[in-house]
């Protein structure tokens, strides 16, 4: 099964990326590691006419923290967040996700910025880049920006880069040491999309008190979804049954989920509902173990 | 029609050079340029893992890369496994436990093992199950293969070394 053809080419720099992507115009695509795209190319979901290959681009991947953030480049391969120990360590709901992606051989190849800019519904990174409130750095013609997660994606498949744009890296927020998170997804099957899924974040104080939540819905709509609503209702409160019921109420109400092969809508919003509340126990239990 | 371009890809040590189009899957490079047919086409979507190779040291599916991203990279291929004659002990244990009926997934499943075993030389049932779930086996002889690398692993020494 084949692609339409297209010309390739191979990108030395940012720059020279940007410069092609700009000459092409909404004709050409950036590729990295494929995994999303080339299934598209061959299903003519995606009809590039040039495609420019980053994956060669030196200094894109990369996990390492500074400022009280975690930096992970956009070449950075899913396996590679899957091993890191400072992950491990510092943003313990990237190592839950991690591994949900794919398969081993998706993995390997498949990469972080790869996955945001193809901004599936039902992707596993966008929900808790989401939750974790982080930023994503686009290098363009007009130079450098960051861009807010909750910014970034506009609707199925489409986010908020200009054309000659390419993501670079994304900019994690080191959570408190009080806080916890969690990542839950339902699929079918091992290494199918989500069903859908839940990453949520929450800092809690001395009497259990959260200071701080940021809450993500994949498979939830059209986009990624933060859920600020269902946030609010956490914040100020003790996580109890009660608080998290009300919790994923909002959520579901917020959440306009594709029904689909995976699931109607209405299954959907239930499954979402199960797995904020159980996401946001499990998020505080890994408050008090960091204690 | 787009320029065609020259890639230079070694394989099992070996280097192939060829002019292709850009849309020239990897897999199509093995089989019909290299000549090497013992990697498998599958579903050809990225479903199945039969297509599955190691590219400078994992695993990755044929089908679902550009043989001019793989230009200037190293290939392995269930061919270039077994060293002299010799089966490599994951083959071994494979043939060993009856771990392959129509064999048509089995290349694919042999590369997963030897890429699991080098990340994890012991790893548990469920790792083992995790470690070839992008490989499908239509005869649903998971219950050997996953013995056979089982079994493969409390061998020890360097089962998952990869060959030379």
């Amino acid at each position: 099964m084949y692609p339409a053809s297209f010309d390739y080419f191979q990108a030395e720099n940012v720059e020279q990326a940007s410069r092609l992507l700009r000459e092409y115009g909404e004709e050409a695509r950036v590729i990295a590691g494929g995994q999303s795209l080339i299934p598209f190319m061959k299903y003519r979901l995606a009809l590039p006419k040039y495609l420019v290959d980053i994956r060669g681009i030196p200094g894109l991947s990369f996990i390492d923290k500074k400022d009280g953030c975690v930096r992970i480049g956009a070449l950075t391969v899913h396996r590679e967040i899957e091993e890191s120990d400072l992950i491990r360590s510092q943003l313990p709901i990237m190592r839950d996700a991690a591994p949900l992606i794919g398969d081993p051989q998706v993995r390997n190849l498949g990469t972080l910025g790869g996955a945001l800019c193809h901004a599936d519904p039902a992707g596993d990174w966008g929900p808790v880049v989401l939750a974790l409130e982080g930023r994503l750095k686009c290098v363009g013609a007009n130079g450098e920006r960051e861009l807010e997660a909750k910014d970034f994606f506009v609707d199925a498949y489409s986010t908020r880069l200009q054309p000659d744009e390419v993501l670079t890296e994304v900019v994690l927020p080191v959570p408190g040491a009080k806080s916890g998170g969690a990542y839950l997804k339902l699929a079918r099957r091992t290494g199918d999309f989500a069903m859908a899924s839940v990453a949520v974040q929450l800092t809690l104080d001395e009497a259990g008190v959260c200071q701080h939540i940021g809450i993500g819905a994949g498979a939830a709509g059209r986009t990624p979804l933060r859920v600020p609503d269902a946030e609010g209702v956490v914040r100020g409160e003790k996580i109890s049954a009660t608080v998290l019921k009300e919790a994923a109420r909002r959520l579901s109400q917020a959440a306009d989920p594709i029904p689909d092969l995976r699931g109607s809508g209405e299954y959907k919003r239930e499954i979402l509902k199960a797995l904020l509340q159980r996401a946001a126990q499990i998020a505080a239990s890994r408050c008090k173990e960091r204690r | 029609m787009p320029d065609r371009k020259r890639v230079e890809i070694k394989i099992n040590g070996e280097s192939y050079s060829a002019e292709v189009e850009p849309r020239l899957l990897l897999v199509d490079f093995l089989r019909g340029i290299a000549r090497l047919t013992g990697t498998h086409v599958g579903c050809d979507s990225s479903n199945c893992g039969a297509c599955t190779v190691m590219m400078d040291g994992v695993t990755v599916k044929s089908c679902t890369l550009f043989a001019v991203q793989a230009n200037g990279r190293e290939i392995l291929t269930i061919e270039g496994v077994a060293k002299d004659g010799d089966l490599h002990p994951i083959q071994q244990s494979f043939r060993d436990h009856h771990a392959l009926q129509c064999g048509y997934c089995t290349p694919g499943m042999v590369l997963s093992a030897l890429f699991l075993l080098s990340k994890k030389p012991n790893p548990t049932e469920r790792e083992v199950r995790l470690g070839v779930s992008g490989n499908l086996c239509r005869c649903t002889g998971y219950q050997n293969i996953v013995d056979a690398i089982l079994a493969a692993a409390k061998r020890g020494g360097q089962v998952g070394r990869r060959p030379t």
